[in-house]
């Protein structure tokens, strides 16, 4: 009797406390937290789109459908359309892409197969840089370095020379301002690029070295292995990380407000004057009062900029995943 | 007789000694044009940079002077400074960090921890992400409407809030891939130890991926530091000096641009001393954040 007594009370201690407690109260409150963060990230972006959504709906009730096709924007009158700036955004977004992904592949490339190998880092690290400069020091720079050169050295003889050419002169007509579609596509140009090119950086040094080599092995030039080899292994990727660099240039703001020339007007010629769904956001935000058309009208445009921008980093993320893992 | 002797002896087609060689030629030449083309891109590429830097340090050191940081923004014509501007920006940077930085260091943990290969987990990383490039204007938008126009009027707190949401997924990014960079050998370990797993989380994994961490938090500051367009429905900007949450907060960012965008030369002249401060100070802090992971791998 005395000898079983100190055994079943030890042997009810390990039935009913294993080793370790399975719900330990601090991991059921940590693990909790910890979810419900996640949850908060989600509902964050719900209430950004309901939010956006509910401050346009008047603005989507007075105009209706047409308020996408609409090119008024008549504080006066009160009435507004979302065309010019919708227009006005695609547009200078798409040139910025035409000019930066050719630089930000080369620039990709160099990094990782041209360039001496101590020198990547530096040269890496110092285009990554690009990218942290704040968006309005792009607009300043913008305005006082590249829009004067732009009027003086740039525009003057494009205008001259291919101004008078059939079909295509309406693209370059016009005076030379210097501001205009051209100039903040090139400011957002010169943002993007090093997204563009860090992310395709990343992606071709994912190809197995044992491709690359087979491929030298086998005779193949720097610029073959590239095309033949590393592009159609990474192609998809490369894809996604344009797309990252578009929905990017989608919603800069202040640098384009600096350098578009702020006009709600759609020009055929790329050195005219145009705005952006941002830039009027950004400038016509300040003379909006609270509760009028006008403010509605403003945040059913960051509606539709959020549901643009939404869906190309969707599609960017979709793509990059595989590649890059995450 | 001696040409079928080295056809016989390498196996394979007939070889054209002239058509092979002039191929070779224009292989060689595509590749030495790309190969320069692309020098030409990354030299395209570092001349922007140092451009940009160039132009700042050109017009900003020389407004450049003890009163800008003594000194508040003051009318046209009266020598004033950006003290109230930049305090204010570190207020709102430092407040929104702070506010941030907890919510994202959490769902980075439930993310690396927790939701290995989970349905929400996956959409929780998904929507991270594409905050993480959402138009910053429209963050401003949003906070607008939940936080200046329902309790009538702009505040720095608002302000801070914007900067708080586009903290919370660069935050949430690194420090989820520095939690899983946490070999899970460690991980085992330290619960065969019999630690609940918080603990497990707290005291080992964070201690393992702080300065990765670390990162995370000052690349974000860096990142909202020169944040113009959510601030400017927010926290509005302040030409007087003022600490108080409630009101309205002057910012560096927000300052510059109404500056840059006058006719008075000397409020231009401070939007660039503005602009080299801000520049510089966020290109440090960046750099700092790439030597401080370099000594965490």
């Amino acid at each position: 009797m005395t000898n079983q007594e100190p055994i079943v009370p030890q042997a009810a201690t390990i039935i009913s406390h294993p080793t370790r407690p399975k719900t330990s109260p601090g991991d059921a409150i940590f693990a909790a937290i910890a979810k419900s963060s996640g949850v908060f990230v989600l509902l964050l972006l719900g209430a950004i789109i309901v939010v956006l959504f509910l401050g346009g709906l008047q603005a989507f009730h007075a105009f209706g459908p047409g308020f996408l096709i609409d090119d008024d924007w008549d504080p006066v009158q009160d009435v507004y359309g979302a065309a010019v700036p919708i227009f006005g955004t695609v547009v200078t977004a798409v040139l910025a892409l035409l000019l930066a992904v050719p630089l930000a592949f080369g620039i990709a490339f160099y990094l990782t197969e041209i360039a001496p190998v101590w020198f990547r880092r530096p040269v890496s690290t110092a285009i990554e840089l690009l990218a942290a400069v704040p968006s309005i020091i792009y607009g300043m720079w913008g305005f006082f370095v590249v829009v004067p050169l732009m009027a003086q050295y740039i525009q003057p003889p494009i205008i001259d020379s291919l101004g008078d050419l059939p079909y295509i002169g309406s693209l370059f007509a016009g005076p030379p301002f210097g501001t205009g579609i051209l100039t903040a596509s090139l400011i957002l140009a010169v943002m993007v690029i090093p997204f563009i090119a860090a992310t395709m950086r990343d992606v071709f040094e994912t190809v197995p070295p044992v491709f690359k080599e087979s491929a030298y092995g086998l005779g193949c030039t720097t610029w073959e292995v590239m095309r033949s080899i590393v592009i159609p292994y990474t192609r998809v990727s490369v894809v996604g990380g344009i797309m990252l660099g578009l929905g990017r240039a989608l919603g800069e703001t202040m640098a384009v407000t600096f350098v578009i020339g702020n006009t709600n007007r759609i020009t055929s010629s790329l050195f005219g004057p145009g705005n952006t769904i941002a830039s009027l956001v950004a400038l016509e935000f300040p003379e909006s009062q609270a509760g009028t058309l006008k403010l509605s009208s403003l945040l059913a445009l960051g509606f539709i900029l959020f549901v643009i921008s939404f869906i190309v980093l969707a599609i960017s993320r979709l793509l990059l995943r595989p590649r890059l893992k995450t | 007789m001696s040409a079928t002797m080295t056809s016989g002896t390498v196996p394979g087609p007939a070889k054209d000694e002239r058509v092979s060689r002039s191929l070779g030629r224009r292989r060689n030449l595509s590749n030495i044009v790309i190969k320069t083309l692309c020098i030409i891109a990354t030299v395209i590429g570092l001349a922007l940079l140092a451009s940009i830097l160039f132009t700042l340090l050109y017009r900003g050191l020389g407004g450049l002077s003890l009163t800008v940081f003594t000194t508040s923004t003051l009318p046209p014509g009266s020598n004033g400074g950006l003290l109230n501007a930049i305090i204010g920006s570190l207020i709102q940077t430092v407040l929104g960090a702070a506010i941030g930085t907890p919510i994202g260091l959490m769902v980075g943990t439930y993310l690396a921890e927790y939701a290995t290969g989970s349905v929400i987990g996956n959409a929780v990383r998904f929507v991270s992400d594409v905050l993480l490039s959402a138009p910053s204007i429209l963050i401003g938008l949003f906070i607008y409407q939940l936080a200046v126009s329902p309790f009538g009027g702009f505040s720095g707190f608002a302000g801070c809030l914007a900067l708080a949401v586009i903290v919370i997924p660069i935050v949430v990014r690194t420090t989820e891939d520095m939690l899983r960079l946490i070999p899970s050998t460690l991980r085992e370990a330290v619960i065969g130890l019999g630690a609940p797993k918080w603990k497990m989380i707290v005291l080992v994994c964070y201690r393992a991926a702080r300065q990765g961490i670390a990162t995370g938090i000052l690349l974000a500051v860096a990142r909202i530091a020169g944040e113009t367009a959510p601030l400017l429905f927010t926290s509005l900007g302040n030409l007087n000096w003022s600490l108080s949450l409630g009101k309205p907060m002057a910012s560096l960012p927000v300052t510059i641009y109404q500056y840059a965008g006058s006719a008075f030369s000397d409020w231009v002249q401070l939007a660039w001393v503005g602009a080299l401060l801000i520049t510089f100070g966020v290109l440090a802090i960046n750099i700092a954040a790439r030597l401080l992971l370099r000594g965490a791998k």
